[in-house]
């Protein structure tokens, strides 16, 4: 690793601790404020009324006893809402949706708005909603992937994805000796953050103030904005707190924009929390997949060629293709690699990314038929990956900036005691007769960083603020960032004021493709490095300081005090270099993003093993994963506490994907009949149990200045596969769709 | 949800006689304010029945049976010293549905008076012969993997999703109910009706009739150390069940002098088999023959729609819940009551 | 028509006038008592964000009519503090990590509370899970609320014997 990477300013006493989370006593005490925790003076309850059909047109809606029903005061419908300045369906930034805000009376998607009550009362507002009873012309829906035919379009980044070959495909199919082509279906999935999607709005004049989760303030500010024909400086988003987001609160939605609307048109503050239901269609989903898979191997279980064909739905009026089939593209050193997505048209709400988009659907569909070819060949699934490992990015030949993935394997089946496994199923029974099966599977999440920027101000009394509007949606920003901040001005936590989720502040871009620490943390490193040269900068042209003239040694800021490099004896506090330079504040500013050039010259990816015990009854079919070890080197950790507990809820994940999470459709109408939570499975508390996280050190020099590579989703992918590749270990019976149900067992 | 009338009246006599047409009794409000809110039920009366006096109590009666007042709340029944000793399939019932917060709010009346949770049901869009008879049912032809496999008709194919029901099935309970025209009793197997032509009568109860109390006889204490309820979820817990069973036995000397036996999540009503039971009568115990009293208990099944994978897990489950009860109500009510992993033994390394 | 009630809430006494029969406990301390820290999840009793203790034991606020509640003793995630000195279920889950977002949070500590009041699980594990299943965490932080209401169990017991010595 070059040797500047290593200078002691990295490697703080903040970063690398296990601290409890800064936020913890207000999320323990209830004093956390959420978005819909706000209730402004004059406030008005809003509430949508969702489609209850598919596709059709809405021709009626009894808005007289809605009105009629007391305390609502406002019934809004296509017929009368207001105009917006900015066109719904326009695309106008790369991560825009066209959302529906009740242009017309045509109904897309069952659960999309087709009007919205306002009243005094929440009580009011919802029994209006309900005294609307919608009549409809009702149309057959497609719901289903075989309901309409698939097309190929041309890629167009977000939402699009490329179909990418690399090496002799057909000649890889013509060298196998042994060929795996098999079909998995995943299902439709609904984010479902505990916290629904929320909004209190407020205009003054043309400026606008919204209470709001988002984990995208700058993106978010710039959206409304335009709807609205407003600058976006004239727009206030406050997100101190997501309850959740998962990629579903980093666009602008249809409803959301309606509440805004609502609060021009009555002049009065109005809050919207979505219902639990109303969470399946307006807000976005992981779009169901149908993927084929074609694996062949020669003699020597070396991989000839992995072939990946992607089919998914999308909305009819928006694109958005589940990018499932990539994930095949950087895992394994197959001598030819094929990646293709398909789409069709169906009439549901527009999919979106949800964590580890493209990743987790494919690399369950990878890690399955990796597990069939290996039980083809005959040889243990972990030994054929490490046969198949890439030592290098594998179609582009780029070296890896770092990759651990090797060290993953072996630290995660040591400790879940992988050796000895039988390698055929149903050869393994616990004392009270359940059937036990062991599966893994092979974890892959890309990198990416966006851009961000910060700020660093250093007070006269030697304490300091830092500013960023980053997103806490759980993963920890509160904590880690300030972590980052710290160590970069050499301060302890405690003498460091952080401020977050506002948009006024610098725009710490988004909270997505687990870039969000490395990308605001870089640029709050960048801030407080900042400081320190303009601090250093002027001790060493202060005669009276013992740093005086020690510029070309450079600096070292630790614990409040700036030391000359490598010379210990030689300090002084940062509070008296200030005083003596005239009081004044110095502050700081940052930027973060990724060179291109960076990007281009290594493959850059976190990578991890996932090692599954579940237990099924071999009567009844029920299942409980019973263990699981995940091992994953994803760059530095900031806060091994909080990362665990991320890696951790990715692979919960993993046991969702793999078990339960799936909308149902009714075939004639397009309704989500599951659309609860009684219906629509998440795990419980019971589901989870015997998880073990292992994060495996890895110095990365080349991903981004503090060498983080993210933890946020990483810990699905590997860990869908690996489940049901344990299943088919217990039982024998492969399932190819997910998630694997009773029925499904009952059945094979 | 629609506005209604509120009163909470502290007599029976006064709450009998505050019913109409259009009014909803409140007991524990788990289930009827939840449908409230969906819209599927629009009552405009709502009458608080939670201060009626005396409706709360567990008691042994001088003949031996047991009492139980319609108010008393699932987690105090689960958890009774008495009932865990003498009945522990209902307390183990009881303990495999919903969650503790919803035990502790749901009373034991309420519980008889579940709704089905068929989509179509809990969905006032949807067409649904039992919310508003002779709409038709939109789950014949709609999502119905779930729903039931015996006694369903043209009309309804919903099924009962209590758990504490089946048990009650199994064990001859009495209902105790009072209304306009005074106190019966009705037996509990006669409680829940299939639907038939008639699916909005989904029980015995004529208008304006109050359930005051369960009885269980004496008798149904024999079976306290061999009886089981065993539930398949897709969920380890706080789901309803695809199948369940009921199941206990009274041995002596080594054969089964007597068995009960019901199934749960198959019908729209806790499902008794009584064929089964007299098959069982009298024979040592055995798997072979625990599986003929399966297929005994399916005999009439058929799918409504795309369920007929049920059939043969319900067959299973059944067959399962009878072994568990020969081989005796474990001393301690399993860390997960009712589940196929309700004995997993062994905590890994870590939690 | 409007019905009055009275709750002691968080231990102080309220009276409360509602207008609306159909206020749920939830939506009363959300939007008319100013008490946000109880969290609306589902809105059905299907994710235990909501749950408070009523009368000392655990609910779903959301699915318990406010006009039923007359003389009802109440605890939400406000009250369950001492001052500045917070419940050891509360700061076992700080300890122990046993959240991430914090929306469910408050539900899971009261449900925690009444669990622990309730006694059947003690700190076996399992049954710690078993009886927590009422409230979902969409972040899946189990692992360390499993841990949290083990080591609260613990310390709670801990406390009483040490009072009762």
């Amino acid at each position: 690793m070059p040797d500047i990477l290593s200078r002691p300013f990295r490697f703080g006493s903040n970063s690398g601790q296990p601290i409890t989370r800064r936020d913890g006593i207000a999320k323990v005490t209830g004093t956390a404020i959420f978005a819909a925790d706000n209730m402004p003076d004059r406030l008005l309850h809003a509430v949508i009324v969702p489609a209850g059909i598919a596709r059709g047109r809405v021709t009626h809606l009894d808005a007289e006893a809605a009105e009629a029903h007391p305390g609502v005061t406002h019934v809004i419908t296509p017929q009368n809402r207001p105009p917006l300045q900015g066109d719904p369906s326009a695309k106008t930034m790369m991560f825009s949706f066209r959302i529906e805000v009740l242009q017309d009376d045509a109904v897309r998607y069952a659960g999309q708005p087709i009007a919205m009550v306002l009243g005094e009362t929440l009580e009011a507002a919802t029994e209006g909603a309900h005294l609307l009873s919608p009549r409809y012309d009702v149309e057959p829906a497609r719901v289903r992937l075989d309901d309409s035919p698939s097309f190929a379009f041309d890629p167009a980044g977000f939402g699009l994805p490329a179909d990418v070959e690399h090496g002799d495909v057909d000649a890889g199919h013509r060298a196998a000796r042994w060929v795996v082509d098999a079909t998995y279906e995943t299902a439709a999935q609904y984010h479902n953050a505990m916290e629904t999607h929320a909004i209190v709005a407020e205009w003054d004049g043309d400026r606008l103030t919204l209470d709001m989760p988002s984990q995208a303030l700058a993106i978010s500010c710039a959206a409304y904005a335009f709807y609205f024909g407003i600058p976006a400086g004239n727009v206030t988003l406050r997100s101190p707190y997501l309850g959740g987001g998962f990629g579903s609160k980093a666009f602008a939605t249809g409803p959301q924009v309606l509440a805004i609307l609502a609060a021009r048109m009555t002049g009065r503050p109005v809050k919207l929390m979505l219902t639990r239901q109303q969470m399946f269609g307006p807000v976005g989903h992981r779009g169901a997949t149908r993927q084929r898979l074609r694996l062949g191997a020669d003699d020597r279980a070396a991989l000839t060629v992995i072939d990946h064909e992607g089919l998914a739905e999308t909305s009819s009026f928006d694109d958005f293709v589940e990018p499932a089939a990539g994930a095949s593209q950087g895992l394994y050193a197959a001598r030819a690699l094929r990646s293709t997505h398909r789409a069709v048209r169906l009439d549901i709400g527009t999919p979106g990314p949800m964590r580890a988009p493209g990743e987790a659907s494919g690399s369950a569909a990878l890690e399955c038929a990796m597990d069939e070819m290996a039980e083809q060949i005959g040889i243990d699934p972990l030994e054929f990956r490490l046969r198949n490992y890439a030592e290098t990015e594998p179609g582009t030949g780029r070296p890896y900036s770092s990759k651990a993935l090797r060290e993953c394997y072996m630290q995660a089946a040591e400790r879940f005691g992988w050796a000895g496994r039988p390698l055929k199923p149903g050869q393994m029974r616990d004392d009270n007769g359940l059937l036990v099966g062991w599966g893994m599977g092979t974890a892959l999440f890309p990198c990416p960083m966006f851009a961000a920027e910060a700020r660093a101000t250093l007070r006269p009394d030697g304490t300091a603020l830092v500013e960023t509007s980053a997103a806490d949606m759980g993963q920890g920003a509160w904590t880690a960032l300030a972590q980052i901040a710290a160590d970069s001005l050499g301060l302890p936590l405690e003498k460091l004021e952080f401020r977050s989720g506002h948009s006024g502040l610098p725009d710490a871009g988004v909270a997505g493709g687990s870039g969000h620490t490395a990308t605001a943390g870089g640029a709050l490193h960048a801030a407080g490095s900042d400081v320190i040269r303009q601090l250093g900068e002027i001790a060493a042209a202060d005669p009276a300081s013992p740093l005086y003239g020690s510029g070309n040694a450079g600096f070292v800021a630790r614990d409040g005090r700036l030391y000359v490099a490598d010379d210990d004896s030689r300090s002084e506090a940062f509070a008296e270099i200030i005083g003596r330079a005239g009081g004044a504040a110095i502050t700081g500013n940052g930027t973060a993003s990724r060179p291109p050039e960076d990007a281009e010259r290594h493959a850059m990816s976190s990578h991890g093993a996932v090692f599954a015990e579940v237990k099924v009854d071999p009567d009844l079919y029920q299942m409980r994963v019973t263990r699981m070890v995940g091992a994953f080197a994803a760059g530095r950790i900031i806060n091994p506490r909080l990362a665990e507990s991320q890696l951790m809820g990715g692979m919960i994940w993993g046991i969702s994907f793999a078990l339960h999470e799936e909308a149902r459709h009714d075939p004639r109408t397009g309704r989500i009949v599951n659309a609860d939570f009684a219906g629509y499975h998440v795990p419980v508390n019971a589901d989870v149990r015997g998880l073990e996280v292992i994060t495996v050190h890895e110095d990365d020099p080349y991903v981004n200045a503090l060498g983080i590579k993210g933890v946020g989703e990483i810990g699905i992918t590997g860990a869908v596969g690996a489940i049901a590749n344990a299943i088919w270990h217990a039982t024998g019976k492969r399932i190819r769709r997910f998630p694997i149900r009773i029925e499904d067992l009952s059945t094979a | 949800m629609n506005r209604f009338d509120f009163i909470q009246p502290i007599t029976i006599e006064d709450a009998i006689a505050a019913w109409r047409p259009g009014a909803a009794w409140l007991g524990g409000g788990t289930n009827l304010v939840d449908l409230m809110k969906t819209g599927a039920l629009q009552p405009e009366l709502v009458i608080d029945i939670t201060h009626l006096p005396g409706l709360g109590t567990i008691e042994t009666l001088p003949d031996g049976s047991t009492r139980i007042g319609a108010l008393a709340n699932n987690s105090d029944l689960a958890h009774d010293p008495g009932i865990s000793r003498r009945f522990p399939m209902l307390a183990e019932a009881i303990l495999s549905g919903a969650s503790g917060q919803l035990r502790n709010a749901a009373t034991v009346g309420g519980n008889l008076m579940q709704r089905t949770r068929c989509a179509y049901f809990q969905d006032p869009n949807a067409a649904c012969n039992r919310r508003v008879p002779g709409l038709g049912c939109d789950a014949r032809e709609g999502e119905n993997a779930n729903l039931a496999i015996l006694g369903w008709s043209a009309s309804c194919i919903a099924t009962n999703p209590s758990d504490f029901c089946v048990s009650l099935a199994a064990l001859d309970a009495v209902v105790e109910v009072q209304g306009p025209a005074g106190r019966r009793e009705i037996a509990f197997t006669d409680f829940h009706h299939l639907p038939g032509d008639t699916p909005e009568r989904e029980n015995a109860l004529k208008p304006g009739e109050l359930i005051l109390a369960l009885r269980l006889p004496a008798e149904a204490a024999q079976f306290a150390t061999n009886s089981r309820y065993l539930k398949l979820r897709d969920r380890t817990s706080f789901a309803f069940a695809i199948a369940s069973a009921a199941a206990a036995l009274r041995l002596e000397s080594g054969r089964i002098a007597e068995a009960r036996l019901a199934l749960g999540a198959v019908a729209a009503k806790p499902w008794r088999v009584t064929e089964a039971e007299t098959l069982l009568t009298g024979h040592i115990p055995d798997p072979a023959l625990f599986e003929r009293a399966a297929d005994a208990a399916l005999a009439g099944a058929a799918p409504s729609g795309g369920n007929a994978w049920k059939i043969d897990l319900a067959r299973r489950t059944a067959a399962r819940a009878l072994v568990m009860a020969a081989a005796g109500t474990p001393a301690r009510m399993p860390a997960l009551p009712a589940s196929p992993f309700g004995e997993l033994t062994g905590e890994p390394t870590h939690a | 028509m409007s019905i009055s009630i009275t709750l002691t809430l968080n231990g102080a006494a309220r009276d409360i006038a509602l207008d609306d029969t159909r206020v749920t406990l939830l939506d009363l301390l959300r939007e008319r008592l100013a008490l946000p820290g109880t969290k609306k999840g589902c809105d059905r009793g299907q994710c235990g964000a909501c749950t408070v203790l009523v009368n000392g034991r655990r609910l779903n606020s959301c699915l318990t009519l406010a006009v039923t509640l007359d003389g009802a003793e109440i605890t939400t995630i406000e009250g369950l503090a001492e001052g500045d000195e917070l419940h050891p279920v509360q700061s076992a889950f700080i300890e122990n990590d046993g959240f991430q977002c914090g929306y469910c949070t408050p539900g899971q500590i009261m449900s925690a509370v009444g669990l622990i009041a309730e006694g059947h699980a003690g700190e076996d594990l399992e049954r710690i899970r078993e009886g927590m299943s009422g409230n979902l965490c969409r972040c899946a932080a189990y692992h360390g609320i499993t841990l949290a209401v083990r080591e609260a169990t613990r310390r709670m017991a801990e406390d009483k014997k040490g009072q009762a010595a």
